[in-house]
């Protein structure tokens, strides 16, 4: 079930009736029954990967939290407190062991499904590549949302092993924080401690959540079916013809795929986060106004702020102060330099949490070359840094200047336009070939006058997807200055109402969905 | 305590760390710096960072960072 | 304060039902203007919503596509024999499409002779989404309609697009004319009692050659079809009679007519093949049709309902209404909007060279 389809869009109605009819202890198993329904939509095949990961999660928490308790039971213990220091030591030693145990084994059974459903034919196809065999690729059904439910899954093992949050008893409550559905497709990919919060208590219907929660929902359609799914013809005709289209198009392809990608991602989390606050439940925003960022970290503590925490918290800093590595930069410090050793583990967990990022994108090289290249472009800035601390104190009266804020949002747009070339084009030379056809392609004269127009939309269809942009840019603005629009709105509620019933209507007229109206279908030839 | 706020200083020098309690949700402190910041307490105090300790609450003020370093010495 | 709030709390309710009417309102209108209006170029899709404005019961009548509503003129088989007869065709009309029109017929008069052209018994699977909407578009709220449309569906159609027009041609936004405008309430007559005139003429030069059958038999869903509009007639007190229509092409082949002459014979029903009869009846492909042997322009369609009324009123027994006032002012009114019609198509023949107001532009 797509978020656009008229089934979903039955399917959360009839929820959401049912949600606060029935009895609310039992709201949250009406919740897991959607997602049961919801994923079999897609395949029972997918049912029975993610029944197997709640398994093993669930399981896996209980035993390390049973070794845990008894851990602590058996020092607390009278008999406990009288052992001597190194035999109370030697008891969490052993208890600790085991709870590794478990874990990795969890850990390997969950990423082993992801990695190999993912993953093996990015392998097969470079095996073949290196030693020129010819390992036939497989056909292995990808779940869906896999990757979503697995790394919430992943973290949700980590943080009970970290002794962050306690180990969920009902299986029941593992699977609906695994499967819950608004979360299935795109993410954000929510911790079980903050989920858990709100998934599975009891809600009443509050007037002001579900008419924000629909509110939300409606701007998020907004974004997806009036700006991205008609930007996105235009789009896959640049991106599917690299040789047609280069030079002045790669860059008017690039700013309009920036658009379409904002508009459907974070029209997308819109209603995922919608739909979820209309049942009451609080999911973290993944988006805070991304292209407005300064440079490209702060970027990405901005866009998809799950992905980007997740890989900080589980694979940026364990690595950082992974025992190797620490040996690693020490050895560095006295063998090369002090000021190399230093660097190296920063440097180190930098490249590899990108490089697994970029992996995690997708199983292709063109997504580790575009995650190796954020890595590259974070570094060199940190590494500039005394450069631009100079440079910032002497010309701290234009730095200052909103000029200066507008050059630096730009290039930093602009820098990120180019590493999205290797998301368009899904290959590296390709990619490469384009990038360098901005400079060198021209064709500007033929692009604006009559160019765009062969992308697949018409003068009215690139005038409404400009009203929707500025409508988008100028919420934005709204917000960074002032918060949350629908909050504004709620100061006079019969305002939004017409807000709302007016871009109802806008959806239904202006959305690109449902069979284009191609009147020459209508041509009368035979029949 | 003192040898943190030296440490603290080493990495940005602009800040007052003796004061400020949100190093980390202010984003003050990015998570290079914290990486930073890591391998000079295990550095200077001659301990282990557990993964589990990389939490914003030990890392948003030097004092945060004083109790987990004394912690971390007990065990 | 709290009486303020309190009536600020029923003002707030009375906007938000305000706003949902509206926008119920807004979505209802935007659909009757933006739905496509069929009155200019390509008429077919407007011709299925024509035939509730008729007040008169009809004696026969007809269902299938374009080789009964291009081929049989009602108006000729009136001024000849005073048979009463609308043809309830639409381009493309696939069987269960005439089945359910025909069962929606019944709901409004009972017809004592009911004619299926089974050129359309070749088709056993859905086929358009553009040609099911000009069939299903006109039809009036019913459970016929519900089930035209769920047998009728192809792959990517969604139920609910029939039901609110505007989750269909909101795309139309950009092509809206003033014809749009002009009968967002009201459409004007395109057919005469179903009939669709072209008095055009373009011989017939060279038919293709049909290739060969790869699977001769008419496919079940078409003979589940014919069942029950057997049956429907039967319960309704009408006869059925199954014709092949003499357009030349589509190819009609002989392992196909063999097939529905078995069944008529089977079911004691009447089989009439028009096209060994052409030279009978007097057709000539090189005057009686207007694009080339596919369909028969009106001269074609007067021959042939000339000689298909005589078999109706001879062999069937058809009452001639003729002498009854009601009717035949109903009818007087008929023709004279054919006449007019027909020399209004004459005078554009001779201005133009074609049917400038009927077709869409020539080619080329």
């Amino acid at each position: 079930m797509l978020f656009t389809s008229y089934g979903f869009i039955a399917f959360i109605a009839i929820l959401f009736i049912l949600y606060y009819l029935i009895p609310k202890r039992f709201q949250w198993l009406l919740l897991l029954c959607a997602d049961v329904v919801f994923y079999a939509c897609a395949g029972w095949q997918g049912l029975c990967f993610m029944a197997v990961t709640v398994l093993v999660s669930w399981a896996s928490t209980n035993l390390m939290g049973a070794s845990l308790r008894r851990q602590k039971e058996t020092l607390s213990s009278p008999e406990g407190k009288a052992l001597p220091r190194e035999e109370r030591r030697a008891i969490k030693k052993a208890a600790e062991k085991y709870r590794k145990r478990i874990f990795v084994l969890a850990l390997l059974c969950d990423l082993g499904i992801l990695a190999a459903l993912k993953y093996t034919n990015f392998l097969i196809g470079n095996v073949n590549a290196i030693t020129g065999a010819s390992l036939a690729s497989v056909d292995w059904v990808l779940p869906l949302g896999i990757s979503f439910y697995t790394f919430q899954t992943v973290s949700y093992v980590i943080d009970v092993y970290w002794e962050k949050i306690p180990a969920e008893r009902n299986p029941l409550k593992v699977a609906l924080f695994t499967s819950f559905f608004p979360l299935l497709i795109q993410g954000p990919i929510s911790r079980f401690g903050d989920l858990s919060e709100t998934l599975f208590s009891e809600h009443k219907a509050d007037y002001k959540q579900i008419s924000f929660g629909l509110q939300r929902i409606l701007w998020g359609y907004f974004k997806k079916l009036v700006i991205a799914d008609r930007l996105l013809i235009a789009v896959t005709a640049v991106c599917g013809d690299p040789a047609g289209y280069d030079g002045a198009y790669v860059l008017a392809g690039t700013l309009l795929y920036a658009a379409e990608l904002y508009a459907d991602f974070t029209g997308g989390i819109d209603i995922t986060i919608g739909i979820a606050q209309v049942l009451g439940i609080r999911v973290k925003e993944n988006f805070v106004r991304p292209y407005f960022s300064r440079n490209i970290a702060e970027y990405w503590r901005r866009w998809h702020i799950s992905m980007g925490t997740w890989f900080k918290d589980y694979i940026f800093y364990p690595l950082s102060v992974a025992p190797w590595l620490l040996k690693l930069s020490k050895k560095a410090r006295v063998k090369i330099s002090d000021g190399f050793g230093r660097k190296l583990s920063v440097y180190v967990s930098t490249i590899v949490t990108w490089f697994l990022t970029g992996l995690w994108h997708g199983a292709a090289w063109n997504f580790v070359v575009w995650g190796l290249l954020n890595a590259v472009f974070i570094l060199a800035a940190e590494e500039f840094k005394p450069v631009s601390l100079r440079f910032r104190e002497k010309h701290a009266r234009l730095v200052s200047g909103f000029g200066y804020r507008v050059f630096e949002t730009l290039r930093t747009f602009l820098l990120l336009c180019s590493f999205r070339i290797l998301d368009c084009y899904r290959d590296v030379a390709v990619s490469f070939k384009a990038f360098f056809s901005v400079f060198t392609g021209g064709r500007w004269g033929e692009l604006f006058s009559g160019g765009l127009l062969g992308l697949g939309l018409t003068s009215a269809d690139f005038a409404v997807c400009g009203v929707g942009v500025a409508l988008m840019f100028a919420v934005s603005c709204v917000q960074e200055k002032f918060g949350e629009v629908r909050e504004l709105l709620w100061k006079r509620k019969a305002m939004a109402y017409i807000a709302f019933s007016l871009l109802a209507i806008i959806i239904l007229v202006f959305g690109a969905y449902g069979v284009g109206y191609d009147s020459s279908q209508f041509i009368y030839n035979q029949f | 305590m003192d040898e943190i706020l030296e440490i603290l200083e080493g990495i940005n020098p602009d800040i007052d760390f003796e004061t400020c309690d949100t190093l980390v949700d202010d984003g003050i402190l990015a998570s290079l710096d914290i990486v930073s910041v890591i391998a000079e307490l295990s550095d200077a105090f001659d301990i282990t960072i557990p993964a589990r300790d990389i939490v914003p609450e030990n890392f948003n003020s030097a004092e945060a960072m004083y109790a987990m370093v004394q912690r971390l010495l007990d065990d | 304060m709290a009486v303020k709030t309190k009536k600020s709390v029923k003002l707030n309710i009375a906007v938000l039902c305000l706003c949902l009417a509206a926008v119920a309102v807004s979505v209802w209108l935007l659909g009757k203007l933006l739905e496509p209006k069929y009155m200019s170029g390509v008429l077919e899709g407007a011709m299925v919503r024509e035939y509730y404005d008729e007040e008169h019961p009809h004696d026969v009548i007809f269902v299938g596509d374009c080789e009964v509503y291009e081929n049989f003129s009602p108006v000729t088989m009136w001024e000849e024999y005073g048979i009463t007869s609308y043809i309830r065709g639409s381009a493309q009309q696939l069987i269960w499409q005439s089945y359910y029109l025909l069962e929606e017929t019944f709901e409004y008069e009972s017809p004592k002779i009911v004619v299926y052209n089974v050129q359309s018994m070749k088709y056993s699977e859905p086929q358009s989404e553009a040609y099911n909407r000009m069939t299903l578009d006109g039809m009036r709220l019913s459970g016929s309609k519900v089930d035209a449309i769920k047998a009728s569906m192809t792959e990517d159609e969604d139920m609910i697009s029939y039901f609110i027009p505007l989750l269909r041609y909101h795309s139309r936004w950009n092509d809206l004319g003033s014809e749009d405008f002009e009968y967002m309430f009201g459409r004007d007559k395109v057919t005469v009692a179903g009939y669709l005139m072209r008095a055009d003429v373009k011989p017939m030069t060279k038919l293709p050659t049909p290739s060969a059958l790869s699977e001769p038999e008419l496919g079940e869903r078409c003979w589940e079809y014919l069942d029950k509009m057997r049956i429907l007639c039967e319960n309704n007190g009408a006869k059925l009679i199954l014709i092949k229509s003499p357009s030349l092409w589509p190819y009609w082949y002989d392992e196909w007519d063999a097939q529905i002459a078995d069944y008529a014979e089977k079911y004691g029903l009447d089989y009439l093949n028009f096209l060994p009869l052409a030279d009978e009846i007097g057709i000539d492909m090189q005057a009686d049709t207007y694009d080339a042997g596919l369909h028969l322009n009106i001269y074609g369609a007067e021959k042939l309902s000339r000689y298909f009324g005589e078999i109706l009123s001879s062999d069937y027994g058809l009452e001639d209404h003729r002498n009854d006032a009601d009717i035949a002012a109903d009818w007087d009114e008929k023709c004279e909007r054919y006449y007019a019609l027909l020399d209004a198509q004459l005078r554009e023949l001779e201005e133009y060279g074609y049917l400038k107001s009927w077709t869409l532009e020539p080619e080329g």
